[in-house]
């Protein structure tokens, strides 16, 4: 079995954001990138199932700028056999980014797609959603496990009233949260081993999409501030502050 | 003028507390709002929307396949009803977020995700970044498919009376999504997501035995429990108690942080709350950057005291 793995450049984790002051963006100029950590998940379980025998061949894909290629090296260096970089240097927003996985999901004829369930830059949540949609596919989001079975999967996702199992079919796409795997730490063989392996670029009319019109930036802002607050010493001091605010 | 369908997540027969607030968003944009139920026999989820402030209509879809909410199966069905709205709100919940960008897909249009204010018909403040941003958003043209943060939005009100009317889809739906089981956390606690009054416990209390010291609290305070990230991936608590940015993102009137650090990501689950305090033994900890009222000090000493005064 064939399983596709959507992997998207972000800003760090660990980068402290910061706004640009004209407004247009974040600060991204010598600023440290990486995979995106929910995708370095669903890379991570890629591999387990190859592990158990349950997966042949793992494509990692991802859609962006020539710097892109950094992350698939990452993918390829997780254990991706093969990488797919569909080169588009403008803004790619989650509707045009999943028409192009779905037409690479077809293409590959991949009985899983794997993704992470947001990218902590945009914070969207929808690009695994659409490509099961676009594809009238099953979709699996949230997920805490995943069980695959022949031509069936089972996966339980995390939501907002506890754990909830379903059964899909495949090909199915399944979106991955924090505590399905602890990924990896990668190594310095698997990440020269990862120089070695191929990867095909091409363009998005290649799959035959063009860029959908999104949703348009008028600006980006700072969160507002909150009032700087007080410490106090005691618990008696405490009870008293919540209650000169009429909270007890 | 606006024409807006609201996509009413519920279950067991009760509408959930999320609609009312994705109402709100609705009434901010302005315009008609009606309400979708699609259930088995949705009437009696019906009846307590219809209740809600500023619904114009429910629009009832029964069918057996609708028992569980699956968004494969549910999203065609709302395909067919989004003709003639130019706005389908869905909540931010994960029903919210795991449904809507099927239905944008199909309806090939950008979906806006956590809309936390409305500007125009069309422009939306939404948070990048874990809350670390705020960026201002144009909805391409098209129907407008968003999600509606919650923490941003005050409930409506009840007191209204709509109408009730059930419409037959005729979509196809798909069978590739069969639902197996849910293990639910049984609590008599106030819900997380709709309590005036949270208490969530972090790494510091080191088990889940100690985490009494937190319900207790609560308890006392008839608070809703949540839990930081740390504490949920050590195994404390159950993943649906976890509060931050990949977790629930709760606004309540007052919100107690006890042994929790302050990790970026657990902030983003409680800018919203209106007064933080924050108890923790390290006076270093970044929780206290955002509390309202902090105190250093070992909860295990604290909180029973403060349990005790109250």
């Amino acid at each position: 079995m064939k399983v596709l793995v959507s992997v998207k450049r972000v800003v760090d984790y660990n980068v402290r954001i910061q706004v640009k002051s004209d407004g247009s963006g974040v600060v991204t100029d010598g600023v440290k990138f990486s995979m995106n950590p929910f995708d370095e998940i669903a890379m991570e379980e890629a591999v387990r199932l190859r592990e158990k025998g349950k997966v042949t061949e793992i494509v990692a894909v991802t859609i962006g700028g020539a710097k892109n290629e950094e992350t698939l090296r990452s993918a390829l260096a997780f254990g991706a056999d093969r990488a797919i970089h569909i080169k588009e240097e403008g803004e790619v927003q989650p509707l045009t980014a999943a028409k192009a996985f779905a037409a690479v999901l077809k293409k590959e004829g991949a009985q899983l797609f794997l993704c992470g369930k947001q990218a902590i830059d945009d914070d969207a949540n929808q690009t695994g959603q659409m490509v099961a949609s676009l594809l009238d596919i099953a979709q699996a989001t949230f997920a805490s496990k995943v069980e695959v079975d022949g031509s069936k999967a089972q996966i339980t996702r995390e939501i907002d009233a506890g754990l909830e199992t379903l059964e899909v079919d495949l090909p199915a796409v399944v979106s991955v949260d924090l505590r399905l795997n602890e990924p990896r730490y990668l190594k310095l063989p698997d990440i020269m081993k990862a120089k070695k392996k191929p990867i095909e670029t091409i363009g998005l009319g290649d799959v035959g999409v063009a860029v959908e019109a999104g949703t348009k930036t008028v600006k980006v802002a700072p969160p507002p501030a909150r009032a700087k607050g007080v410490m106090v010493k005691t618990v008696d001091e405490l009870v008293s502050a919540l209650k000169a605010k009429g909270l007890v | 003028m606006s024409k807006i369908l609201v996509i009413a997540e519920h279950s067991d027969g009760k509408l959930n507390a999320s609609v009312s607030k994705t109402l709100a968003a609705a009434q901010k944009i302005g315009g008609d709002i009606d309400v979708a139920v699609l259930a088995t026999d949705g009437a009696a989820v019906a009846a307590q929307a219809a209740k809600l402030s500023g619904v114009a209509k429910v629009l009832v879809v029964n069918n057996a396949a609708n028992a569980y909410p699956i968004a494969s199966v549910l999203a065609p069905q709302i395909v067919e009803l989004a003709k003639g709205y130019s706005h389908i709100l869905f909540p931010g919940t994960t029903y919210g977020k795991d449904l809507a960008p099927r239905v944008a897909a199909k309806l090939n249009v950008q979906q806006v995700s956590d809309i936390m204010a409305v500007h125009s018909a069309s422009q939306f403040d939404r948070p990048i970044y874990a809350g670390n941003a705020i960026t201002t958003v144009e909805a391409a043209a098209g129907t407008v498919v968003a999600t509606v943060r919650l923490a941003s939005f005050t409930a409506v009100a009840e007191g209204g009376s709509a109408a009730v009317e059930t419409v037959s889809v005729s979509a196809a739906l798909p069978s590739h999504t069969r639902f197996v089981k849910i293990e639910a956390q049984k609590s008599a606690r106030p819900d997380l997501q709709s309590a005036s009054r949270v208490v969530s416990g972090g790494r510091a209390l080191g088990s889940s035995e100690n985490f009494k010291v937190i319900y207790d609290f609560a308890d006392k305070i008839g608070a809703g429990v949540g839990a930081s990230r740390a504490a949920v991936d050590s195994g404390y608590v159950p993943n649906d108690m976890q509060v931050g940015q990949t977790g629930k993102i709760i606004a309540p009137e007052l919100y107690f942080a006890i042994g929790i650090s302050g990790a970026i990501q657990h902030l983003a689950g409680i800018k919203d709350a209106r007064t933080i305090v924050a108890i923790n033994k390290d006076p270093e900890a970044p929780i206290f950057e955002v509390a309202d009222i902090g105190l250093v000090g070992d909860l295990f000493a604290v909180v029973p005291e403060l349990q005790g005064k109250l």
